[in-house]
């Protein structure tokens, strides 16, 4: 029997592979051995993986430049190959590879920057939900207000990072310039879609204890302690917790008990 | 003052014959979200819409809102990208849950996919690659399209592919291999005459002479699309289904010589990268139009006639 390298396998090794020869078993219509034909198939498949990381990441890219951008991309996408016909799910691991990737070693914040870019897409096509209304709050009674606890959207999203790369990608992609900004300040992000539209929040101090407490589901009270041990604004938190839209409920013990 | 006559038919144009209703025999085209103002605010109303399944498999947001605010004026083609039907390794069982719940949240007019693989193991390529045309492949991508349409409780069409080259295991044609396929799972064909002028051309044979082998009786679907032009290692011409230019001269005679021996087909203008604006991929859907409106008008003189 003739070799079928999509049987075997070999041929979906080589696309990844630009030093092997094309495998067996192919044809041209002269060539014995089509090399240019299957480097069509390379192409497409590197390509598209390279603009679909373009895509995920613009920030990384417009801070490095295309021509280093798709130059590195190209190492990614052989080395990590998507797993998923998801495309936009597509890139993880991208973060931890810019983080290990010496020729962007001067450029230590990227990987940060990619963190939040990935982050981003995920809350962009996360389920739709109605954000809490902050009128909520005000049907809660005082002796139940530190044992509330609040429901996560399901696009919010929050990370601690050691570089300001949220401040990064909140003014690249409003197209606003970089000039001022301290990349090696470390800060907390909060990712929402109270809507449609993705919104980047800059926490304020305490505020990442204060949104972690809350979306692993402790009570307000518990956050606001845990906020408290970082010098924060209390006021201003429990504020951007209602209003943000990063929450669609309130859950009160006095539902539960009297319903 | 009475509504213009212009409006009724417009509005007829628009309105859609229930669930069960079928993809108009117009031009269509390649949704691109960043069209969609225009489109809706166009008097040109286009006859239908096509979208790539996988674009809508997330859970929310804004590619749903948008769909969900064009599937309301216009019918709906949904088409498949990634299932990997030339699969060696079988279908992604997730993979096809998730193309249902697309297909259940749009109750779409038309849904396709391709003879193509694109997975290996667990690696997706994002490329419709090639199949061998041997009794293994054929036995297997007929079970995967049976596990499809089971699966999505109505048919599928399949597209035939674009390829670049060939394989020493095939014992059939890719005509006949296509002819079987249907035959076997009562799939219909979505015909893509760029990429039966891409391959014609890449392995030089006519491109007549494929579609005058092809089951035309079973195609419910054209696609047209645009294509670069490159050389291969012993100089021969090699075409790329790029999707990145208007339509060719010689797509549009192939074209205009299918629709003069099928007369009436939805007719889909892909355009995937480098992306123009709305007016340049409308004028391509008028022209594929006016060629669906000679053939309809040269049936109409003929009923006259008679």
């Amino acid at each position: 029997m003739r070799p079928d390298p999509v049987s075997s396998g070999a041929f979906a090794e080589a696309l990844f592979a630009p030093d092997l020869p094309s495998p067996e078993g192919l044809t041209g219509r002269q060539e014995t051995r089509p090399q240019r034909r299957f480097s069509v198939y390379r192409n497409n498949v590197t390509v598209s993986l390279v603009d679909a990381l373009a895509s995920i990441f613009p920030t990384v890219q417009n801070l490095v430049g295309e021509d280093f951008f798709r130059a590195m991309a190209r190492l990614y996408v052989a080395a990590h190959p998507p797993t998923s016909p998801l495309l936009f799910t597509y890139g993880e691991s991208f973060p931890a590879f810019l983080e290990s990737f010496p020729p962007a070693a001067d450029l230590p914040f990227l990987a940060d920057v990619a963190r939040v870019e990935r982050l981003w897409l995920d809350a962009y096509h996360a389920a739709d939900a109605a954000p809490l209304d902050p009128a909520a709050l005000g049907e809660i009674s005082a002796e139940h207000l530190a044992s509330i606890r609040f429901q996560a959207h399901s696009a919010t999203r929050m990370i601690r990072l050691q570089h300001s790369a949220g401040t990064i990608c909140g003014l690249d992609r409003a197209g606003q310039s970089l000039d001022g900004v301290n990349p090696l300040l470390p800060e907390a992000v909060l990712i929402t879609r109270p809507a449609f539209d993705v919104s980047i929040e800059i926490l304020p101090s305490g505020g990442a204890a204060f949104f972690e407490k809350l979306l692993d589901g402790h009570a307000l009270g518990d956050a606001c302690l845990g906020a408290a041990e970082e010098a924060a604004d209390i006021s201003a938190l429990i504020s951007l917790a209602l209003t943000s839209g990063a929450f669609t409920a309130i859950e009160s013990p006095e539902e539960s008990t009297s319903p | 003052m009475s509504i213009h006559p212009a409006a009724e038919i417009t509005f007829a144009d628009r309105s859609r014959q229930g669930a069960a209703a079928r993809l108009p025999s117009r031009a269509g085209a390649g949704f691109k979200p960043q069209h969609a103002d225009q489109i809706l605010a166009d008097d040109f109303r286009i006859g239908f819409l096509e979208v790539h399944a996988e674009n809508y498999m997330g859970a929310g947001g804004h590619p749903h809102r948008i769909l969900t605010r064009m599937r309301e004026d216009f019918p709906i083609s949904i088409h498949g990208v990634g299932l990997s039907i030339g699969s060696p390794t079988g279908l992604d069982p997730e993979h096809l849950a998730r193309l249902k719940t697309v297909v259940d949240r749009y109750q779409p007019e038309q849904v396709s996919e391709h003879l193509a693989w694109s997975t290996h193991e667990s690696h997706f390529f994002n490329d419709l690659l090639p199949v061998p045309y041997d009794a293994a492949t054929l036995n297997r991508v007929c079970d995967h399209i049976d596990q499809v349409q089971e699966t999505l409780g109505r048919r599928i069409l399949l597209e035939n592919p674009s390829t670049y080259l060939g394989f020493e295991a095939s014992t059939m044609s890719e005509t006949d291999f296509i002819r079987a396929i249907a035959r076997r799972t009562g799939c219909g064909l979505l015909l893509d005459i760029n990429n039966v002028h891409v391959s014609a051309t890449n392995h030089g044979y006519g491109a007549r002479d494929y579609l005058a082998d092809f089951p035309l009786l079973c195609v419910e679907e054209i696609h047209l699309a645009g294509h670069a032009a490159d050389i291969d290692d012993a100089g021969l011409p090699l075409l790329i289904d790029s999707h990145d230019r208007p339509v060719d001269d010689l797509v549009w005679d192939l074209y205009a010589h299918v629709i003069g021996k099928l007369r009436h087909l939805p007719t889909l203008i892909e355009w995937d990268n480098e992306v123009p604006d709305w007016s340049v991929l409308k004028r391509e859907a008028q022209l594929a139009d006016a060629i669906l409106d000679r053939h309809a008008a040269t049936d109409m003189g003929l009923r006259h006639a008679s």
